[in-house]
Protein backbone atom coordinates (compact mmCIF):
# COMPACT_ATOMS: atom_id res chain seq x y z
CA UNK A 1 0.00 0.00 0.00
CA UNK A 2 1.62 3.09 -1.26
CA UNK A 3 0.51 6.80 -0.18
CA UNK A 4 -1.72 8.50 -2.45
CA UNK A 5 -0.08 11.03 -4.65
CA UNK A 6 -2.44 13.31 -3.82
CA UNK A 7 -0.85 16.37 -1.20
CA UNK A 8 -0.37 20.11 -2.14
CA UNK A 9 3.22 20.74 -2.96
CA UNK A 10 4.06 23.92 -2.23
CA UNK A 11 6.23 26.60 -3.86
CA UNK A 12 8.01 29.47 -2.86
CA UNK A 13 9.38 31.68 -5.68
CA UNK A 14 8.83 35.17 -6.21
CA UNK A 15 5.63 36.61 -8.44
CA UNK A 16 7.99 38.85 -10.56
CA UNK A 17 11.52 39.51 -11.09
CA UNK A 18 14.28 41.74 -13.22
CA UNK A 19 15.47 40.22 -16.92
CA UNK A 20 18.75 38.79 -15.73
CA UNK A 21 17.81 38.03 -12.02
CA UNK A 22 18.50 34.45 -10.89
CA UNK A 23 15.80 33.38 -8.58
CA UNK A 24 15.50 31.27 -5.61
CA UNK A 25 13.17 28.23 -5.97
CA UNK A 26 11.73 26.17 -3.16
CA UNK A 27 9.81 23.05 -3.42
CA UNK A 28 7.98 20.90 -0.59
CA UNK A 29 5.81 17.93 -1.03
CA UNK A 30 4.56 15.62 1.96
CA UNK A 31 5.66 12.02 0.85
CA UNK A 32 6.74 9.52 2.94
CA UNK A 33 9.76 7.89 0.90
CA UNK A 34 9.65 4.28 2.39
CA UNK A 35 12.89 2.64 1.43
CA UNK A 36 11.30 -0.73 1.90
CA UNK A 37 14.29 -1.20 4.36
CA UNK A 38 12.38 -0.76 7.30
CA UNK A 39 10.47 -2.72 9.52
CA UNK A 40 6.93 -1.54 10.89
CA UNK A 41 6.64 -2.10 14.87
CA UNK A 42 4.73 -5.55 14.18
CA UNK A 43 8.42 -6.68 12.53
CA UNK A 44 7.18 -6.65 8.97
CA UNK A 45 9.20 -4.86 6.61
CA UNK A 46 7.40 -1.73 5.35
CA UNK A 47 6.70 -1.75 1.80
CA UNK A 48 8.84 0.07 -0.85
CA UNK A 49 7.00 3.72 -1.45
CA UNK A 50 9.20 6.25 -3.29
CA UNK A 51 9.35 9.18 -5.70
CA UNK A 52 11.55 8.45 -8.43
CA UNK A 53 12.16 11.97 -9.49
CA UNK A 54 11.53 15.65 -9.87
CA UNK A 55 11.96 17.80 -12.92
CA UNK A 56 11.49 21.58 -12.79
CA UNK A 57 10.75 23.48 -16.12
CA UNK A 58 10.55 26.50 -17.38
CA UNK A 59 8.54 27.32 -20.30
CA UNK A 60 8.13 23.93 -21.00
CA UNK A 61 12.53 23.17 -20.82
CA UNK A 62 13.60 21.28 -18.33
CA UNK A 63 16.31 23.09 -16.24
CA UNK A 64 16.60 20.95 -13.07
CA UNK A 65 16.52 17.67 -12.70
CA UNK A 66 16.43 15.34 -9.16
CA UNK A 67 16.83 11.73 -9.18
CA UNK A 68 16.16 10.28 -5.59
CA UNK A 69 17.71 7.55 -4.01
CA UNK A 70 17.26 5.99 -0.67
CA UNK A 71 19.01 8.42 1.52
CA UNK A 72 16.32 11.35 0.27
CA UNK A 73 14.25 12.46 3.12
CA UNK A 74 10.59 12.15 3.84
CA UNK A 75 8.88 15.19 2.49
CA UNK A 76 11.17 15.63 -0.29
CA UNK A 77 12.32 19.72 0.55
CA UNK A 78 14.44 21.26 -2.49
CA UNK A 79 15.83 24.65 -2.93
CA UNK A 80 17.54 25.98 -6.83
CA UNK A 81 17.91 28.80 -8.70
CA UNK A 82 16.25 29.65 -12.36
CA UNK A 83 17.52 32.87 -14.26
CA UNK A 84 15.23 34.80 -16.01
CA UNK A 85 15.15 36.00 -18.81
CA UNK A 86 11.88 36.61 -19.83
CA UNK A 87 8.03 35.87 -17.96
CA UNK A 88 8.22 32.30 -17.19
CA UNK A 89 5.83 30.08 -16.93
CA UNK A 90 7.21 27.28 -14.69
CA UNK A 91 5.86 23.93 -13.68
CA UNK A 92 7.27 21.33 -11.27
CA UNK A 93 6.67 17.89 -11.47
CA UNK A 94 7.15 14.80 -9.10
CA UNK A 95 7.82 11.07 -10.31
CA UNK A 96 6.70 8.39 -7.70
CA UNK A 97 8.58 5.29 -8.93
CA UNK A 98 5.31 3.33 -9.89
CA UNK A 99 5.02 6.31 -12.78
CA UNK A 100 2.42 8.36 -11.16
CA UNK A 101 2.86 12.08 -11.50
CA UNK A 102 1.83 14.97 -9.60
CA UNK A 103 2.68 18.88 -10.33
CA UNK A 104 2.06 22.27 -9.73
CA UNK A 105 2.44 25.58 -11.71
CA UNK A 106 3.76 29.09 -10.80
CA UNK A 107 4.22 32.15 -12.92
CA UNK A 108 7.42 34.84 -12.44
CA UNK A 109 6.45 37.85 -14.74
CA UNK A 110 8.86 40.20 -15.69
CA UNK A 111 9.44 43.86 -14.46
CA UNK B 1 27.53 46.68 -21.72
CA UNK B 2 24.61 46.69 -18.83
CA UNK B 3 24.57 42.72 -19.77
CA UNK B 4 28.24 43.04 -19.37
CA UNK B 5 28.54 44.86 -16.01
CA UNK B 6 25.38 42.56 -14.36
CA UNK B 7 27.70 39.64 -15.18
CA UNK B 8 30.41 41.23 -13.58
CA UNK B 9 28.25 41.97 -10.67
CA UNK B 10 26.87 38.05 -10.71
CA UNK B 11 30.44 36.84 -10.65
CA UNK B 12 31.26 39.27 -7.60
CA UNK B 13 28.20 38.31 -6.18
CA UNK B 14 29.13 34.65 -6.64
CA UNK B 15 32.43 34.76 -5.61
CA UNK B 16 31.76 36.60 -2.27
CA UNK B 17 29.36 33.95 -1.49
CA UNK B 18 31.44 31.14 -2.16
CA UNK B 19 33.91 32.53 0.50
CA UNK B 20 31.65 33.45 2.51
CA UNK B 21 30.01 29.64 2.49
CA UNK B 22 33.61 28.32 3.04
CA UNK B 23 34.27 30.47 6.21
CA UNK B 24 31.36 29.47 8.01
CA UNK B 25 31.53 25.46 7.27
CA UNK B 26 35.74 25.43 6.24
CA UNK B 27 35.66 23.06 9.91
CA UNK B 28 33.86 20.85 8.41
CA UNK B 29 34.64 19.85 4.97
CA UNK B 30 37.17 17.26 5.47
CA UNK B 31 39.98 16.40 2.97
CA UNK B 32 38.60 14.02 0.36
CA UNK B 33 41.54 11.31 0.55
CA UNK B 34 40.74 11.37 4.28
CA UNK B 35 37.03 10.09 3.84
CA UNK B 36 36.64 5.61 4.50
CA UNK B 37 35.28 4.36 1.65
CA UNK B 38 33.66 0.68 1.48
CA UNK B 39 33.20 -0.78 -1.98
CA UNK B 40 29.64 -0.43 -2.54
CA UNK B 41 30.84 3.41 -2.35
CA UNK B 42 33.74 3.30 -4.56
CA UNK B 43 31.32 1.43 -7.09
CA UNK B 44 28.51 3.74 -6.75
CA UNK B 45 30.73 6.65 -7.01
CA UNK B 46 31.69 5.10 -10.72
CA UNK B 47 28.49 4.05 -11.92
CA UNK B 48 27.33 8.22 -11.61
CA UNK B 49 30.91 9.50 -12.66
CA UNK B 50 32.30 7.29 -14.90
CA UNK B 51 36.47 7.05 -14.50
CA UNK B 52 36.62 10.09 -14.32
CA UNK B 53 39.47 11.63 -11.85
CA UNK B 54 37.63 14.05 -9.50
CA UNK B 55 39.68 16.87 -8.19
CA UNK B 56 39.45 18.78 -4.80
CA UNK B 57 38.35 22.45 -5.41
CA UNK B 58 35.35 24.66 -6.47
CA UNK B 59 32.70 23.07 -3.80
CA UNK B 60 31.37 24.98 -0.77
CA UNK B 61 29.15 21.95 1.31
CA UNK B 62 27.15 23.51 3.84
CA UNK B 63 25.98 20.83 6.62
CA UNK B 64 25.55 20.94 10.02
CA UNK B 65 28.23 19.85 11.92
CA UNK B 66 25.83 17.51 14.32
CA UNK B 67 22.58 16.73 13.17
CA UNK B 68 20.24 15.92 16.27
CA UNK B 69 18.07 14.04 13.64
CA UNK B 70 19.07 11.70 11.36
CA UNK B 71 16.31 11.19 9.01
CA UNK B 72 16.27 15.08 7.87
CA UNK B 73 20.06 16.66 7.59
CA UNK B 74 20.09 19.57 5.82
CA UNK B 75 22.67 20.07 2.98
CA UNK B 76 23.67 22.36 0.42
CA UNK B 77 26.06 22.41 -2.22
CA UNK B 78 27.46 25.78 -3.96
CA UNK B 79 29.56 24.53 -6.74
CA UNK B 80 32.07 27.84 -8.39
CA UNK B 81 30.92 27.93 -12.20
CA UNK B 82 29.53 30.74 -14.08
CA UNK B 83 26.67 28.84 -15.64
CA UNK B 84 27.08 30.24 -19.31
CA UNK B 85 26.16 27.69 -22.04
CA UNK B 86 30.04 27.22 -22.60
CA UNK B 87 31.04 26.55 -18.35
CA UNK B 88 28.64 25.46 -16.63
CA UNK B 89 27.35 22.20 -13.95
CA UNK B 90 26.14 19.56 -15.44
CA UNK B 91 25.03 17.18 -12.21
CA UNK B 92 25.58 17.36 -8.18
CA UNK B 93 25.78 13.50 -7.24
CA UNK B 94 25.46 13.38 -3.16
CA UNK B 95 27.09 9.97 -1.61
CA UNK B 96 26.62 8.77 1.75
CA UNK B 97 29.86 6.78 3.24
CA UNK B 98 27.86 4.69 5.92
CA UNK B 99 24.23 3.99 5.38
CA UNK B 100 22.76 0.44 4.25
CA UNK B 101 22.51 2.22 0.68
CA UNK B 102 24.99 4.52 -0.24
CA UNK B 103 22.52 7.06 -2.85
CA UNK B 104 20.83 9.96 -1.76
CA UNK B 105 20.23 12.37 -4.40
CA UNK B 106 21.49 13.20 -7.91
CA UNK B 107 20.54 16.72 -9.84
CA UNK B 108 20.99 17.71 -13.64
CA UNK B 109 21.43 20.86 -13.95
CA UNK B 110 21.08 23.33 -16.71
CA UNK B 111 22.82 27.01 -17.80
CA UNK B 112 19.08 27.90 -16.99
CA UNK B 113 19.60 27.08 -13.64
CA UNK B 114 21.68 30.13 -13.49
CA UNK B 115 23.39 29.11 -10.78
CA UNK B 116 24.97 25.66 -9.18
CA UNK B 117 23.46 25.94 -5.64
CA UNK B 118 21.16 23.22 -4.42
CA UNK B 119 19.55 22.35 -1.05
CA UNK B 120 17.64 19.03 -0.30
CA UNK B 121 17.82 17.28 3.21
CA UNK B 122 19.13 13.56 4.00
CA UNK B 123 18.70 10.60 5.81
CA UNK B 124 21.84 9.93 7.90
CA UNK B 125 22.10 6.17 9.27
CA UNK B 126 24.72 7.15 11.93
CA UNK B 127 27.67 9.58 11.89
CA UNK B 128 29.60 9.34 8.52
CA UNK B 129 31.41 11.09 5.93
CA UNK B 130 29.02 12.83 3.10
CA UNK B 131 30.75 12.99 -0.32
CA UNK B 132 29.56 15.68 -3.16
CA UNK B 133 30.68 15.31 -6.85
CA UNK B 134 30.07 17.56 -9.57
CA UNK B 135 30.56 17.44 -13.35
CA UNK B 136 31.26 20.28 -15.25
CA UNK B 137 30.13 20.87 -18.89
CA UNK B 138 34.03 20.30 -19.69
CA UNK B 139 34.39 16.92 -18.14
CA UNK B 140 35.92 18.07 -15.18
CA UNK B 141 34.92 16.55 -11.98
CA UNK B 142 35.14 18.20 -8.52
CA UNK B 143 34.64 16.65 -5.06
CA UNK B 144 34.43 17.37 -1.59
CA UNK B 145 33.46 15.98 1.58
CA UNK B 146 32.43 16.72 4.98
CA UNK B 147 31.76 14.91 8.33
CA UNK B 148 28.72 14.99 10.07
CA UNK B 149 28.07 13.47 13.82
CA UNK B 150 24.53 12.21 13.21
CA UNK B 151 22.57 12.11 17.22
CA UNK B 152 19.88 9.99 16.35
CA UNK B 153 20.18 7.83 13.24
CA UNK B 154 17.75 8.06 9.90
CA UNK B 155 15.81 5.10 10.61
CA UNK B 156 17.04 4.00 7.11
CA UNK B 157 16.49 0.31 8.58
Amino acid sequence: MTAPLTGRPRLKLPASAARGEVIEIRTLLDHPMETGLRKGPDGQPIPRDMLASFVAQANGESFVRVDFRNASSAHPHLVFFAKISGPTDFNFIWTHEDGRTLSAAARVEVT
Amino acid sequence: MNDDRAMTADLINRRTLLRAASISVVALMIPYAQAAMPDEVASAIRELIGDALPRDSGIVLQVPETAENGAVVPVTVLVDSPMTAERHVRAIHLIATKNPTPGIASFQLTPAAGRAQVSMRVRLAESQTLLVFAEHSDGVVSRAAADIKVSVGGCLT
